[in-house]
């Protein structure tokens, strides 16, 4: 009941508030990255500058992002660089180990495994972007309305946060996929409502502290509006662990999508996730190994450097964490 | 104390009645019925059928009646085993994911821990890197990718252990160990942040200056705060514990409840899954009060009102 109040809000205020935010930010680091770098060396970088510098010499979020762009591209791509269609049986051929013309070998029903990587990915980096996107729309309209209208709201609201946070959410979850049925789009709402929590947390806390700021108090003080006030002066300003959070959320939403895919309950057959894959695995994994390992190691290789890149921008934007580690 | 751990407790029933309505209505939206199956049943069954689990009233009594239920502790009768009540499924259940969610916190706790004081005593050096890359690989690999890789090893590969199913501690090996890395990982890379934290501070340097052993200042006064991060963190732990048992019972075939609670809920057995929504939301929230109550003890700055 109680969680449903701040979905009806961010539907109101999602187009005005997180959407051209975010995207205007994104377009901000290429800016601070592309336009500011001949003429800043030296002093006087801005911080998304500084930040893209420490992120480049971190090498291990530069290969990450490097496997990720890669495993995107393959992803898109997916329709032309197939070398089979992706519910193409042979029964006659059955699950064969890799040859050349099966690279990664094929299941029971003979589909050639690569092609079903492939179009898993594309299932499984859809339902991390969208989610992501889901939980940060609710996640920023909470955590911003809480902190920018604070005293007892504020209080209700994060006490709210605080008891959601116990419970078996993954449950309600399961419930929600058998009730409304398992079609992808109820997946990534539902999976997208379980993760807004941390970033509702983050973004109050950020707004709380900024908006006592000079800065802001002087915009307030001419007469802005409190969604300019938030949109233009406060929500800028805590971007750096936004980006980060939402960052860590996309391995996290995917690990989930899996986990219901491999309990039958997310992506429906012929379709297939990297989840729902590893799960045909494990069933025959036995007699035929390979049909767990390669989508397995597909989806590892994809979290672990999903949370080295996260990891990595957290360093790059947040230096004074960085200089504990 | 006393005093704050009875207003916790008073506090838990409007979350608990918020969960039994949600979880109620959403059972109920649900299209299909729990006794609809292929072949249809005589009008006259259906009719005594539904009246027996009170289906044929109105939904607002359904729904009195079943909060006045909860609220005695009864969950009521199972609708896909007849002659069970969702209490006895659970007593029968519970104590086998319990043993399981048990041993693999301790795991967490005790590999992540030590790893993770490790790390933080020793940073930047081989141990620390070797450590954290790690603790970054399990918590990025999923519990059902691990598990059957687990499996295929030490089962099926060398026969060390049983592939699956319940009953020794050898059974139990292999699933705890799945659970409980992901947690492991998680708690080493916390307790390392709250070591780094703490070991800089002046109470450490003061006890080195009286010229306490090594062993003595780490253990007794840098471990308290430093795993303070990882305390508040089993709260969320032993929820997704709970979650994670549903895969790790699925995989190794243990009668636990996370292992019914999916397939009672594609099958519509309304008081099964109701009955394990709520029973593990207590849990939860006791669980969640120990830790509150905990984290006052081992950190004397934290105030209990």
């Amino acid at each position: 009941m109680k969680s449903r109040e701040p979905r009806v809000e961010s539907r109101e205020a999602a187009p005005a508030e997180g959407g051209p935010g975010i995207s205007q930010s994104l377009s901000s680091v290429a800016q601070a990255g592309a336009i500011r770098n001949p003429q800043s060396r030296g002093s006087g970088a801005s911080p998304w500058h500084d930040a893209l510098r420490r992120l480049r010499k971190n090498r291990l979020a530069m290969v990450s992002l490097t496997v990720l762009t890669v495993f995107v591209m393959a992803a898109l791509l997916a329709p032309w660089i197939a070398p089979l269609p992706f519910d193409k049986t042979n029964l006659r051929y059955g699950a064969k180990q890799p040859t050349r013309t099966h690279v990664l070998g094929t299941d029971e029903l003979g589909r050639d495994l690569f092609t079903r990587i492939l179009y898993g990915a594309r299932i499984s980096f859809a339902v991390g972007i969208l989610a992501t996107l889901v939980s940060l729309t609710i996640g920023v309209t909470y955590g911003s309305i809480a902190g920018l209208v604070g005293g007892r709201v504020d209080h209700l609201m994060m006490r709210v946060v605080d008891i959601l946070y116990g419970l078996p959410f993954m449950f309600f979850v399961i419930i929600l996929m058998v009730i409304f049925g398992r079609n992808i789009l109820n997946l990534f709402i539902a999976l997208g409502a379980v993760q807004w929590l941390t970033m509702a947390r983050i973004v109050r806390g950020q707004v709380l502290s900024l908006k006592t700021r000079e800065f802001v108090l002087s915009a307030q003080a001419i007469g802005a509006s409190p969604r300019r006030l938030l949109t233009r002066h406060v929500l800028p300003n805590a971007l750096g662990p936004i980006v980060v959070y939402a960052t860590l959320t996309v391995p996290a939403v995917m690990l989930e999508e899996a986990f219901l895919s491999f309990l039958g309950l997310g992506v429906q057959p012929p379709m297939a996730s990297w989840g729902s894959l590893a799960s045909e695995g494990a069933a025959a994994m036995e007699a035929y190994p390979w049909l767990i390992l390669f989508p397995g190691m597909t989806l590892t290789v994809t979290l672990l450097s999903l949370n080295f890149l996260g990891d990595g921008l957290r360093d790059a934007l947040d230096p004074q964490i960085s200089s504990h580690r | 104390m006393l005093g704050y751990i009875l207003r916790r407790v008073v506090g838990f029933l409007p979350v608990l009645l918020v969960i039994a309505s949600l979880s109620f209505f959403m059972m109920r939206l649900a299209p299909g019925g729990p006794f609809d199956q292929e072949r249809a049943l005589p009008e006259q069954v259906r009719a005594n059928i539904e009246a027996r689990y009170h289906l044929d009233e109105p939904l607002w009594r359904q729904y009195l009646r079943y909060l006045g239920e909860v609220g005695r502790g009864d969950l009521g009768p199972s609708f896909r085993y007849p002659d069970r009540s969702v209490n006895e499924l659970l007593a029968l259940g519970f104590p086998v994911s319990l043993t399981l969610g048990l041993c693999a916190l301790t795991i967490a706790l005790s590999v992540g821990g030590t790893a993770g004081v490790l790390a933080g005593l020793r940073r930047n050096s081989f141990l620390d890197y070797f450590a954290m890359s790690l603790a970054l690989g399990g918590i990025s690999v999923p519990n059902f990718v691990l598990g059957p890789v687990l499996m295929l090893i030490f089962a099926l590969g060398m026969g060390w252990l049983p592939v699956a199913g319940w009953g020794t501690w050898r059974h139990l090996v292999l699933p705890s160990v799945t659970l409980g890395t992901f947690y492991a990982a998680y708690v080493a890379r916390l307790t390392r942040a709250g070591m780094l934290e703490v070991i800089g501070q002046d109470f450490i340097r003061t006890a080195r200056a009286k010229g306490l052993r090594e062993a003595s200042v780490v253990l007794r006064h840098a471990l308290p705060g430093a795993i303070l991060p990882a305390v508040t963190y089993l709260g969320p732990a032993s929820a997704a514990v709970l979650t994670g048992s549903v895969v790790v019972e699925t995989v190794f075939s243990i009668p636990g409840i996370g292992r019914y609670f999916v397939s009672s809920a594609l099958n519509r057995d309304y008081t099964m899954v109701l009955g394990t929504v709520v029973f593990y939301s207590v849990l939860l929230l006791l669980f969640n009060l120990i830790v509150d109550v905990l984290y006052a003890y081992l950190d004397p700055r934290v105030q209990v009102r």
